[in-house]
């Protein structure tokens, strides 16, 4: 649309409407990221220059107190292992059935097809808080309450739609013949998936890894239900709490929120393209 | 054709599936993925439905009692605040999100320099986990040291603290999810602009079409399908929105998936009631879902 109106008009036209478009885009790219800046502001700066009205635009005296503090916080180390662990797990797990059951789906033909794949997108429509009664029943059964188990369990399983979808559309890009070749030279269907797809295809199961990790990292219906002791909560879990814990040392909360995110954005910045990619490609038919 | 008949092709189709060993292995690739989801998300919600229907607490299964849970959830004013306040979240937030991320996503449609810091700034506040992203609102929100509250404050648009405040506090939910979903929003909207080919428009601007007939009569309609599944999927999220509410407000800003949350998990006398509640958030999601599917006419093939 903007393109098909740009080139209309006069050079000036033109000149004023580059500007306006780039005022607009910096307007949205500070939106975007005002928050993560002014946390980050507040995470450096010193008690009483938090509590100064009106509040400095630009750090007086940064200090590092904070994150000293946070850092000493043995329960927000745990809390930081725990989110690792989780979302690792998951990612690990999730990947190993998606591929598998993507790959069937992608490359052979069978009846349930349709079916099967309808039945597992339909966890992604599926509210997971219509289960946590049951499901907190269940893990007590069997014991798995307040271990990191029950929430990688669950995670596998909302996790699960993202990764068999966008595997799914990463194994159709992929050329048959060499599938082919592999089973005429005496593959089996399993050897051609282990040794010929799953290297072709290690960027986009890559890409799928990073979306599957930023889902589990980030978390929390199941983790605030089922984990009950520091001991096993991720960050999700422990951060909002330092609300009550450290009641008004807000440097501590901004602090936390900041090493929270930031891997995550560093990890955004490094892949955006890939990113882009597997975001998009659930909803663009290609 | 006769019932023998069809018994019998039925049994060729079974056997066709299964005696395969193409079909076969196909199966038994399918198989964790859907054992797993059956165990944890089919099972689970049918088990909610019976404890909805019965006396239940967390530690024993009750007396069956018909429908009274859900009678009694729908005369609970707690769950019916919960129920305004996600009806009105979701609405409101989607109609929004769906608007600034259509503006956007026409406006970056074309090449231009700082593309990639655009498509960077869109994802992080994406990328940011919920949570996390209501703990710095509510810093920046906060009456001490909050930077929005001392600006909405000194040019006098609101002068009660922002937090303590149910309407104010919606709203500033949904401000928080606009911020963090638009971005996303613009992404998908994107990515279905670029699918239509520049020829169309040309075409139609050789034969005199105006900028708004260009829009509603080509952009919309060849991006219905990717207009569907956006707002479908901010829809359903939006509509059991937990994490934002409760760590936002100090969990007083209620919606239905919070109230099931403090039924089930915080007080527990509520047990039953929570149950029916969750199973009230599963029946509406689907029927939102299927509404989409056959009354708006969503594309859900995904053969090749």
């Amino acid at each position: 649309m903007a393109s098909a109106t740009a080139s209309k008009g006069g050079a000036g036209k033109s000149t004023l409407s580059a500007v306006l478009f780039y005022v607009f885009l910096t307007l949205f790219v500070l939106v975007s990221i005002f928050p993560l800046i002014w946390i980050f502001k507040m995470s450096i700066i010193t008690r009483s220059e938090l509590f100064q009205s009106p509040p400095t635009l630009l750090p007086g005296n940064p200090t590092g107190e904070s994150y000293a503090k946070i850092f000493a916080d043995a329960a927000f180390q745990q809390a930081l292992i725990n989110s690792v662990i989780i979302s690792g797990v998951t990612t690990v797990i999730c990947l190993f059935f998606g591929s598998i059951a993507a790959y069937a789906i992608a490359r052979l033909r069978f009846g349930f097809k349709g079916i099967i794949m309808t039945l597992i997108l339909a966890i992604s429509f599926f509210p997971g808080v219509a289960i946590i009664a049951p499901l907190f029943i269940q893990f007590s059964t069997f014991g798995i309450i307040d271990t990191l188990a029950s929430v990688i369990i669950t995670d596998v399983v909302f996790a699960l739609p993202l990764t068999v979808w966008l595997l799914v559309a990463f194994f159709r890009e992929l050329p048959r013949d060499l599938e082919e070749a592999a089973k005429v030279d005496g593959a089996t269907t399993i050897q051609a998936f282990r040794k010929v797809i799953v290297p072709l295809a290690a960027p986009g199961v890559f890409t799928t890894a990073i979306l599957t990790f930023i889902f589990a990292w980030n978390e929390f219906l199941f983790a605030t239900t089922f984990l009950l002791t520091p001991e096993t909560q991720p960050v999700t879990v422990v951060i909002p709490n330092f609300a009550s814990q450290y009641t008004t040392d807000y440097g501590a909360q901004a602090a936390a929120a900041v090493v929270v995110t930031v891997p995550l954005v560093i990890m955004v910045l490094i892949f955006q393209r890939r990113i882009v990619s597997g975001l998009t490609a659930g909803a663009v038919k290609g | 054709m006769s019932v023998a008949a069809e018994k019998k092709r039925k049994g060729g189709f079974l056997k066709r599936e299964f005696g395969d060993p193409e079909r076969r292995t196909a199966y038994y690739m399918v198989m964790p993925a859907v054992l797993i989801i059956f165990i944890v998300a089919f099972f689970p919600i049918m088990y909610a439905m019976v404890l909805s229907l019965t006396d239940s607490t967390v530690v024993q299964t009750g007396p069956f009692v018909g429908f009274a849970n859900y009678v009694e959830m729908l005369q609970n004013p707690d769950f019916l605040e919960g129920l305004i306040n996600t009806a009105a979240f979701t609405v409101i937030s989607v109609t929004l999100e769906f608007l600034i991320g259509l503006g956007i996503a026409l406006a970056i449609n074309q090449a231009f320099k700082g593309r990639g810091l655009v498509r960077a700034a869109i994802l992080v506040p994406w990328a940011f986990p919920t949570v996390i992203s209501a703990v710095m609102w509510r810093l920046m929100f906060q009456d001490q040291v909050g930077v929005i509250n001392y600006v909405v404050n000194t040019l006098g648009i609101i002068s009660q603290p922002i937090l303590s405040d149910r309407t104010l506090l919606l709203i500033a939910a949904i401000g928080v999810d606009v911020w963090k979903t638009t971005p996303f929003m613009a992404l998908l909207l994107l990515a279905g602009l670029q699918t239509i080919s520049a020829d169309v428009y040309e075409a139609a601007r050789v034969d005199g079409a105006n900028i708004f007939q260009r829009f509603f009569r080509i952009t919309l309609p060849l991006l219905k399908g990717t207009i569907l599944v956006a707002v479908l999927f901010r829809t359903l999220d939006s509509y059991r929105i937990f994490d934002l509410f409760w760590a936002m407000s100090n969990r007083e800003l209620e919606s239905l998936s919070t109230f099931v949350y403090k039924s089930v998990r915080v007080s527990q006398l509520l047990f039953a009631q929570g149950n029916a509640a969750s199973v009230f958030i599963f029946v509406t999601s689907f029927l939102l879902a299927l509404f989409f599917i056959y009354g708006l006419g969503m594309q859900t093939s995904t053969e090749e």
